[in-house]
This record gives structure tokens, C-alpha cells and sequence, in this order.
């Protein structure tokens, strides 16, 4: 089983546990996903502790991390959008920490599974719509019909921009889960070329010279899968700015 | 940023420490301010700036944003025909409004479509 790359993504129960009928165990899953919380908030707290006028390198972590998205968020948002801030943040440092969590060896990585990033671009789209609704009430449906469109496209125009709005979350979703699912399978297959080419015997010594190609592949990978952590955090951080910039004034 | 003020009077020596302190502070956040509104005139005049990390970030966007755009259209026309037995038209009309939906999708991201929104800003 060690070289099955799709092992690492298997679900086990850890603590079963079952109300009326329905599956509520404590799974692996669930574990790294408390890890992830964890994690984040025993760095932002441990590192804002000591609040030195000049930083320490933690504290500079921490504030280069606020700085990030704080300015992420006012660039697409304008200032109104600092409001969402919290909610921007936390989302950005659950998916950064948890993509770097499941750079670990033996580590479960909580993205690649694709019903945590559609919770997360549900909790995105949700927030969008009802704080839409909330404030614009019913002109936020124009968000569907942009001005300038000729009578007789009104129809299918805006059919069409439903379309667009409801694959918001789809891509959301499917790009964190996709990226982080591919590269964590592309770095198992090759770590196992470099297994099954040093212990192969019908290649006799040509077998062990071989596997060194896989495994600078493997190192070169995990470099990649790093940026590829750090890109997709941002990306989603990004998107998440600017749909919220939508709620915010959807008057297109 | 530039303070008309001596250097003496910098360190914090000249009068008591905490009037130098709040003077201080005060100076530094009058500086902040100015850096932020430099910081926001560069986002929005000169968005080149960030292009290393955007354009990576802009590439594993454009394909999803295709891929998204026809899997819900197909979603949706599915749905629809499954509801009022019209099948196969649903899916049809709606797979095609899926692919306008999702070329549309990868316009918008990579900017070649302004939102309308922009435009009116004068962005």
C-alpha cells in the first residue's frame, strides 16, 4: 500500500462517533483540521505577544501576514472592504496553513479534499449573496444585468451572468482542491520511481544510478508544491476580495 | 515624511521623554498615512508592479474559470431537463450558455472585458 499515491487521501476514523443515523466520527480529516486552528492561532498569538515597536521575526511574520492581506483586501475593495477583513483573514491563514501542513511527510492535507474547499467557497458565496441582499436589497440583482445591453439580449444576458455567479464557487472550490490533490500525487508517483528503480534487480546497477533523475525531480517538486501552497492562498484570498467587492457595490 | 525639525530634537532628549515619545509616535503615523495613500495611488494607476506573483496566479485561474463555467451551465441544463422531461433540449441550450458563460469568465479575469464597473470609475 506505501506506494499507492492516492493513499495518502483516505479518510480514517479516528474516534467513531454516530448520532441518530448520521456519520459524525472524528476523522483525520477533522484532526488537521483542528491542527490547522491551532497552529494559526498559537502563531498570531505567540507572536503578538511580545508587541515590540520593533519586531522580533515572528512578530514580523505576523504583521507582514496582516499587511498582505490587509492591503490585498483594500486594493480590490476599497476601504469598505476592511469590514470583511477578519473573515478574509481567517480564510487566508486556514487554506496557508493548511497547505503547509500537508507539506509534511505522512501529513493529511485538509485541501485536497474537495468538500473542504466547497465549504469554504460556499461560506465565500453565501457571505457575498446575504450581505448583498442585506444592503442593497433588490438592486442587487443588477449585478445580473449590465447596462448598455440592447433590449431584445436582456434575456440572455442575463442568463448568462447567472451562469458566470454560479460558477464562482465551482471554481473556487475545484482549483484549490485540484492543484493541491495533483501535486501532492505527482511528488508520491516520483518519490515511488525512486523506490522501485533502486530496489529493481533485473537492472542491476543501472537501477540505483537511475533513481538519483527521480529523486532531483522530487526535490524540484516540492519546491514547486511550496509556491504552488503559498499561490493558491493567495488566490482564493484574492477571488474571495473580489466577490465580495460585488456585495459591496454591484451596480454593473 | 521630511520634518522641518533638528536632530536633537528627534532623539528625544531635548524635552521630556514622553513628549519626545508622542511626538514621535505622531510623526510616524503622519508618515504611515502618506506611504498609504502613495501605496493606494501605485495600486490603482500601476497595477504592474506585483505582475511576477499575479500572472502566476492569474494562469491557474483562466483554465477553471473555462472549465467551471461549462460544468454548471451542463449542471443546470441536466437539472432542467430532469424536471420537465424536455431532455435533450435543456442540456443543450444551457451547455452553450455554459461556454459563453465560462469564455466570458476567462475574459473577465484576465481584463481583456473591463467590468463595466471599472470603466465608470475611469479605471
Amino acid at each position: 500500500m506505501a506506494n499507492d499515491p492516492i493513499h495518502q487521501f483516505h479518510i480514517n476514523k479516528i474516534i467513531p462517533i454516530e448520532v441518530g443515523g448520521l456519520d459524525l466520527s472524528f476523522t483525520n480529516a477533522s484532526l488537521f483540521m483542528v491542527a490547522t486552528v491551532a497552529v494559526t492561532a498559537l502563531f498570531l498569538i505567540m507572536s503578538t505577544s511580545g508587541r515590540g515597536l520593533v519586531p522580533t521575526r515572528w512578530q514580523s511574520m505576523a504583521e507582514m501576514s496582516y499587511e498582505f492581506v490587509a492591503s490585498t483586501l483594500r486594493s480590490s475593495a476599497g476601504n469598505e472592504g476592511m469590514r470583511f477583513f477578519p473573515f478574509v483573514f481567517s480564510l487566508f491563514m486556514f487554506v496557508l496553513i493548511a497547505n503547509l501542513i500537508g507539506m509534511f511527510p505522512y501529513f493529511f492535507t485538509v485541501t485536497s479534499q474537495i468538500i473542504v474547499t466547497f465549504a469554504l467557497a460556499m461560506l465565500v458565496i453565501g457571505t457575498v449573496i446575504v450581505y448583498g441582499f442585506a444592503k442593497h436589497g433588490m438592486k442587487f440583482l443588477g449585478l445580473f444585468v449590465p447596462h448598455g445591453v440592447p433590449g431584445v439580449l436582456v434575456p440572455l444576458v442575463t442568463m448568462i451572468e447567472v451562469i458566470s455567479f454560479l460558477s464562482r464557487p465551482i471554481s473556487l472550490s475545484v482549483r484549490l482542491f485540484a492543484n493541491m490533490l495533483a501535486g501532492h500525487i505527482t511528488l508520491k508517483v516520483f518519490a515511488g520511481f525512486v523506490i522501485s528503480l533502486a530496489a529493481s534487480e533485473s537492472l542491476g546497477l543501472f537501477g540505483p544510478v537511475t533513481s538519483v533523475l527521480p529523486l532531483i525531480m522530487t526535490v524540484a517538486l516540492t519546491g514547486l508544491e511550496f509556491l504552488v501552497a503559498f499561490l493558491q492562498a493567495y488566490v482564493f484570498t484574492v477571488l474571495t476580495c473580489m466577490y465580495l467587492n460585488d456585495a459591496l457595490h454591484p451596480s454593473h | 515624511m521630511v520634518s522641518p525639525r533638528d536632530p536633537g530634537q528627534e532623539e528625544g532628549k531635548a524635552g521630556p521623554p514622553d513628549a519626545g515619545l508622542s511626538k514621535r509616535m505622531e510623526q510616524l503615523s503622519r508618515s504611515l498615512d502618506a506611504k498609504r495613500q502613495t501605496d493606494e495611488r501605485n495600486a490603482s494607476s500601476g497595477r504592474r508592479r506585483e505582475s511576477d506573483a499575479r500572472g502566476f496566479a492569474l494562469a491557474m485561474r483562466l483554465s477553471t474559470e473555462f472549465v467551471a463555467g461549462v460544468l454548471v451551465g451542463g449542471g443546470i441544463g441536466w437539472l432542467f431537463d430532469a424536471g420537465l422531461g424536455t431532455s435533450p433540449w435543456g442540456l443543450i441550450v444551457f451547455l452553450l450558455l455554459g461556454f459563453v458563460a465560462g469564455v466570458l469568465n476567462v475574459l473577465r479575469s484576465a481584463g481583456k472585458l473591463a467590468d463595466p464597473l471599472d470603466r465608470e470609475r475611469g479605471g
